[in-house]
This record gives structure tokens, C-alpha cells and sequence, in this order.
């Protein structure tokens, strides 16, 4: 069966795309910093689907930890799926540089240096496919969460890039900007009901992207028409606006 | 988020804070800066059970943690529904011992109304059914309990709607089946004087319940179709059954778009409906093998059917009589015959011996009725209630919105037994919900 690694897997996105895959008869390997918390998903992915499923620690801010990490998968992953973030508080970012740093290494520097391992293996093996979580707030900076916004902007940058380079290798690479998305990470903002996604059905538009070979997907679809208008608003009237 | 929050009567409805959490750790920390806390499942007890400041929704804590195919038990956390259950178990030869009229509830829902079944007779509720379970008491611990281990808090969990803390982990035992099919039998009743002899007859059925159309009057009064069935063998199914006896094909589902303007409910329709149901059988008896989801929820092949009872939502009215004190059933139904407040469905079932320390379960007739809430609907209850007590019968808390404390004091021998386990586990009233206030178990 083919294997997908799921790295940053405790999160609400993770858990529904673990599932997702699992369901879709892949085994799963689950990543996390707290590796025991991992326990009770790997167990349900087991019973639920009859996959095999396996828990690793992963942290994505211990970058000298990384090559360890990947070479010690005695199963290389055919898919490998980041779906780690941290959003972070902007106002606290903005006065704190250890909350700045955080953000900004947990959704970029973290997410480059795990992925420039698994994409030298792929390379090498000429195969695989590597899917990226970045967002929508990566498209255009805005005064609420530009902090997050920007390692999001840089990540984005990142898998386009590789996937320029990686298609000469028969390597897929895969960006996801999903919109807003009901998950603990958001459970305490005002989210407007119609523009809001569940989990699930962020997972099952990945899983359907990956099959489909596609290279850039919003999620849900409406978000691409969303910021193309938000990209359009020409820069000196937008920067009088309060987003 | 402030949001509005209501359970599945869509009454009442009031402003709370609903967190998910997916480690014990982060429900310690939430009970550590909040109180007026209360776990809430999938939303599908009737009314105030499940209402407060603040919830704690377990939806996310919804993992399996083992399964064994051999003996037959299954562990879990707690948010996970009994729908997703039936998904894995069914085909691997493993039921449900006891499952409610909807398949949409979750694992600590159960527990915590500690729900029956049309089996309550033969197996009991659920509870009859935990090998252990954890819970998260008020003094922030998770604490493992079963009818040997911490035996009062296990008591006083099991129906004890969420009052004892959050339900975390359930233990349980499944039942074996052959099938996924139910050998079924319906026979039609004139009256309820002929229902109440046939539940007698066919008392030996694993799985029993009738049907009851309540507006009738004279010799038709109490008519309705008692329905009682067996797990099928395979020799019992037909050829396309046989082929995967424990596999069912999956069925589109219809929902309820929005709800109904309140108009389209009024005795008139109600009355044809019950007509409709009563005549669409035509024989007497109808003996037929079917899957087991139409048999035990029906009413799940509409998704949202609460909508259908309008924007001001229902209340589900549902009691237990002692057996001795079957003249208080036709004392209920005569009085809501005569008010002309009929419901779509009210559902009759024997219940067997069972008086836990909390739960609604004992011997005797429990009568399941839908109001459309309007004015005077609350007066009209208070007088049932009082008939209810007359007769030494209580209300089932999963369904209440409205009884008053009294009522519930009264009815349930137990209470003040509860109230002190509550006190040893929840003593800072950490875990307390709308009900649990206005029957003045947390206030």
C-alpha cells in the first residue's frame, strides 16, 4: 500500500486528512512534536480503515533534528503532506520578537527545511508527490495577521519553486491555500458561517487534488475568486482599509 | 465565539461559548478558568441537558482506541457517534447492545442519559454494558470508574447528564450478529386495551415498541402497530442479502431544507398523518426481513427532521409508569385525546427491571410524545406531570426542557443521593447546566 507522512499531525486539518487518505486505503504516518499524543489517531486509523499507522516526533522549528528525522522512516512516504502552522497573535508579534520568530519559523524556515529533505530524496528517487498547507492570508498582506501572512507568502513562493524544479524529476508538488477552516487553531475567532470550511472538506478537496496531479488549489474553490478580487484593490486603496 | 446554541427541540435556545478539545489536557485547563461548564456531544438530547455558558463539544475527541474482534468490546473515546460505531463494527459481525431511536448521538451522550433501547426488556440500558470509563471530575482528574471501581461515581454518571464531570473514555461490550439484517413483524392494534395484550404475547421479541396514534377516540382509542423484531440468521435472508450478510448498501439520505412555517402543524394534519401511518399497512400482520437501519432509526432517513415543527421548536414528552399503573397511560392519553394535542409520533415500550441510582429507566409503560411548543403547551405539560406522579412515574431528563424542580425531586427516589455524589465530584458546581439549575441540582 502506498504510505503518506503527515507532518504537524495533531491538528484538526491533519486528523481529517489522515482519515481522508487512510480511508482511501494509503497507510499513514503520523508526525508531531508530542509523539505519545499521537496514540489514540494511529490506533483509530488502524481500526477504523485497516491501514498500517505509525507515530514519529517531529518538530518543526528543531531544524538540526530534520535529516535525522527523515532518515530514520524505515518506509520512505510516497506523499508527503505539511500541514504544520502556527498563527500565532500579531499584535503580541509585533512588540515580541519571540512570538514574531515563532511564526515566522514555524510556518516558513521549518516548513523549507523538512521539505528540501523529502524533495532531494524525491528527486533522487523520481517519484512522489509533496503537498504544501499554506493559506490565503499568504496572498496579500494585511494589517490583522501580515506576520503570518508573510511566512505563508514565502512558503507559497517556496512550493512553486520546487515545483518547477521538481517537475523535471517526475516529482508532484501540490499548494494548498485553504480559507477560513473551523479547527481549534480558529475556534476563538469570528468566522462568517458561509465562508467557512470544515476539516473534512479541506481533506477530501486535497485528496482529490493529489489523484488529480493538480498544482494549486484553493479550498474552497470560491477562495481563488475571493483574492482575485482582494489581489485587484489597487495598493493605495487598500492600505486605507481596516483588514 | 458567543453563539447561539439549542439541542435537537430547537427550545430553548440560549447564547454560549462552545470549545472543542482533542487532549485531556486542554478540558483541565479549560474547567481550570471557567466554570458553568457542561460536555456537549452531537446536540441531540431534546432540550436544557446540554446547555450552559459554557459547552465543552467532545465531537473532536472521537477516537477508536481498540477493538477486539474476538470477545466483543470496544473502546472509545467519547465524542465518537454511534453511527461511526455501526460502520466499523457491523461488518466485522458486532452490534450495538443497546442503541436509542437515532444512531446520531455520541458515546458520552449515551452514557450520560444512559439511553434504552427497543431491547431494554431483555438487555437493560447502556450502562448494563461499560466494563469501565474515564471521567474528568471537577477536581480536574481523570478518574477511571466501573460498577466495582468508584462505584458512586460510576452510578452517578450513567444518566447523570454531565453533572459528574466530562466523560472522556468508555469501555463496553457489543453484541454478536450473523447479519446486518432484522427479521421484523408488525401487527396493527384496534385499541390500546388490544396493543397492551399484544406486548404481553410477543414479549419474548428481542426487540419490541409500538407506535401509538393518540388522537383516536371510542373504540378506536390507544390504536396503534406494535412492532417487534429479531436479529436475522442468514437462512433467513434472500439470495441479494445473502451474497454480504453483513453489509448494507449505502442509501441516500433526504433532509429537512429549513424549517416548516408552524401552520403546516395543527391537528388536522396530524391527524392524517397518523391515519396515513395507520392504513398503510393493510394487513394485520406483515412479517418481512429488512436492513437495520429502518428498523431501529427510522426517523435518521430524514436528516434535520426537527425542522419539520417550526422555527419555535418542540419538546419531546416522555414518562415512565410503573406496570401496575397501566390506567394512568389510558388517564394521559384520554387527556391529550381530549385536548386535541396530538403529536406526529408517540411511541409506547414495555421497559424491563432496571432502578439505577439516576437513570429513567424501570419497570413499567414509557410513552414518547412530540409538542410543537405555542401558547399554553407548558400549562398543558404541568398537568400531565401531576397525573405522571400520581401514578409513580417519572419524566426523562435527555428529552426535558420545562418540568419544574419539583416534579423532578418527587419523581426520582434517588435525588438527594445524587446531589451529594455531585457535591463529592463537582463541589465547586464547576459542571452545571440549564437544567441542572432549574431542577436545583447545581444552583
Amino acid at each position: 500500500m502506498p504510505t503518506v507522512l503527515i507532518l504537524g499531525a495533531g491538528s484538526d486539518m491533519a486528523v481529517a486528512i489522515a482519515r481522508e487518505f487512510a480511508g482511501n486505503k494509503y497507510d499513514i504516518q503520523l508526525a508531531a512534536r508530542n509523539k505519545a499524543s499521537l496514540s489514540p489517531l494511529e490506533q483509530d486509523l488502524r481500526i477504523r480503515y485497516g491501514v498500517e499507522s505509525s507515530t514519529y516526533a517531529f518538530d518543526a522549528t528543531d531544524f538540526n533534528s530534520h535529516p535525522a528525522f527523515y532518515n530514520a522512516l524505515t518506509v520512505k512516504p510516497d506523499i508527503t503532506i505539511a500541514v504544520f502552522g502556527y498563527l500565532g497573535s500579531q499584535e503580541k508579534g509585533q512588540a515580541d520578537w519571540n512570538e514574531a520568530s515563532r511564526i515566522l519559523h514555524t510556518n516558513y524556515t521549518g516548513a523549507v527545511s523538512i521539505l528540501n529533505i523529502v524533495a532531494e530524496d524525491y528527486a533522487t528517487r523520481g517519484t512522489g508527490t509533496i503537498v504544501g498547507i499554506s493559506s490565503v492570508a499568504g496572498e496579500r498582506g494585511r494589517q490583522s495577521n501580515y506576520l503570518y501572512g508573510s511566512a505563508k507568502a514565502g512558503f507559497t513562493a517556496y512550493l512553486s519553486g520546487l515545483r518547477n524544479r521538481l517537475f523535471h524529476k517526475g516529482v508532484h508538488v501540490l499548494s494548498v491555500q485553504p480559507g477560513f477552516v473551523y479547527t481549534r487553531m480558529t475556534e476563538n475567532l469570528k468566522l462568517p458561517p458561509l465562508l467557512t470550511a470544515q476539516p473534512q472538506d479541506v481533506a477530501r478537496d486535497i485528496y482529490r487534488a493529489v489523484k488529480a496531479k493538480k498544482n494549486q488549489i484553493y479550498t474552497r474553490w470560491f477562495w481563488r475568486y475571493i483574492m482575485l478580487i482582494i489581489k485587484s484593490i489597487p495598493e493605495f486603496m487598500f492600505k486605507k482599509l481596516k483588514l | 465565539m458567543e453563539k447561539r446554541l439549542a439541542n435537537w427541540g430547537n427550545y430553548p435556545a440560549i447564547a454560549c461559548d462552545e470549545s472543542t478539545f482533542s487532549q485531556d489536557e486542554q478540558v483541565q485547563d479549560f474547567i481550570s478558568s471557567h466554570s458553568a461548564v457542561i460536555a456537549r456531544g452531537n446536540g441531540r438530547c431534546y432540550g436544557d441537558a446540554s446547555l450552559a455558558q459554557y459547552s465543552v463539544s467532545t465531537l473532536k475527541y472521537d477516537k477508536v482506541l481498540a477493538f477486539d474482534t474476538t470477545n466483543g468490546v470496544f473502546e472509545c473515546q467519547s465524542g465518537i457517534t454511534l453511527d461511526q460505531i455501526l460502520d466499523i463494527i457491523v461488518p466485522k459481525g458486532w452490534f450495538l447492545p443497546v442503541t436509542p431511536g437515532t444512531k446520531f448521538i455520541t458515546v458520552g451522550g449515551a452514557v450520560a442519559s444512559d439511553v434504552h433501547g427497543k431491547n431494554h426488556h431483555v438487555d437493560g440500558s447502556f450502562s448494563g454494558h461499560i466494563i469501565e470509563m474515564d471521567v474528568i471530575t471537577g477536581n480536574q482528574d481523570t478518574v477511571t470508574c466501573s460498577a466495582e471501581k468508584e462505584p458512586d461515581l460510576f452510578w452517578a454518571t450513567c444518566g447523570g447528564m454531565g453533572l459528574t464531570g466530562i466523560i472522556t473514555r468508555v469501555k463496553f461490550g457489543l453484541k454478536k450478529i450473523d447479519t446486518a439484517y432484522i427479521r421484523q413483524k408488525q401487527i396493527k392494534a384496534k385499541n390500546l386495551e388490544d396493543l397492551i395484550r399484544l406486548f404481553e404475547e410477543y414479549k419474548d421479541y428481542t426487540y419490541s415498541m409500538a407506535w401509538i396514534d393518540c388522537l383516536q377516540k371510542g373504540d378506536s382509542f390507544g390504536r396503534g402497530i406494535l412492532i417487534v423484531g429479531e436479529h436475522a440468521t442468514p437462512g433467513e435472508l434472500n439470495e441479494q442479502q445473502r451474497k454480504a450478510p453483513l453489509h448494507l448498501t449505502a442509501k441516500r439520505k433526504l433532509s429537512m431544507p429549513f424549517n416548516l412555517p408552524s401552520f403546516t402543524l395543527n391537528t388536522l394534519t396530524v391527524k392524517a398523518f397518523n391515519w396515513l401511518y395507520y392504513l398503510k399497512n393493510t394487513k394485520r400482520e406483515i412479517n418481512n426481513v429488512i436492513p437495520y437501519e429502518p428498523f431501529f432509526y427510522p426517523l435518521d432517513a430524514i436528516l434535520h427532521w426537527n425542522r419539520g415543527y417550526g422555527k419555535a421548536g418542540f419538546v419531546q414528552y416522555q414518562f415512565v409508569l410503573p406496570l401496575e399503573k397501566k390506567e394512568g397511560l389510558v388517564a394521559i392519553l384520554k387527556k391529550i385525546s381530549d385536548a386535541g394535542l396530538g403529536s406526529f409520533l408517540a411511541v409506547l415500550k414495555v421497559f424491563g427491571k432496571q432502578d439505577s441510582l439516576i437513570s429513567f429507566p424501570m419497570e413499567g409503560y414509557t410513552l414518547a410524545l412530540d409538542f410543537p411548543v405555542r401558547k399554553g403547551l407548558f400549562e398543558f405539560l404541568d398537568q400531565l406531570d401531576e397525573i405522571v406522579l400520581q401514578y409513580g412515574g417519572r419524566l426523562y431528563l435527555s428529552k426535558d426542557a420545562r418540568m419544574k424542580q419539583e416534579v423532578f425531586w418527587q419523581s426520582y427516589p434517588n435525588a438527594q443521593k445524587f446531589a451529594e455524589i455531585i457535591k463529592k465530584y463537582n463541589g465547586k458546581k464547576l459542571f452545571r447546566s440549564v437544567q441542572s439549575d432549574r431542577l436545583l441540582l447545581t444552583q
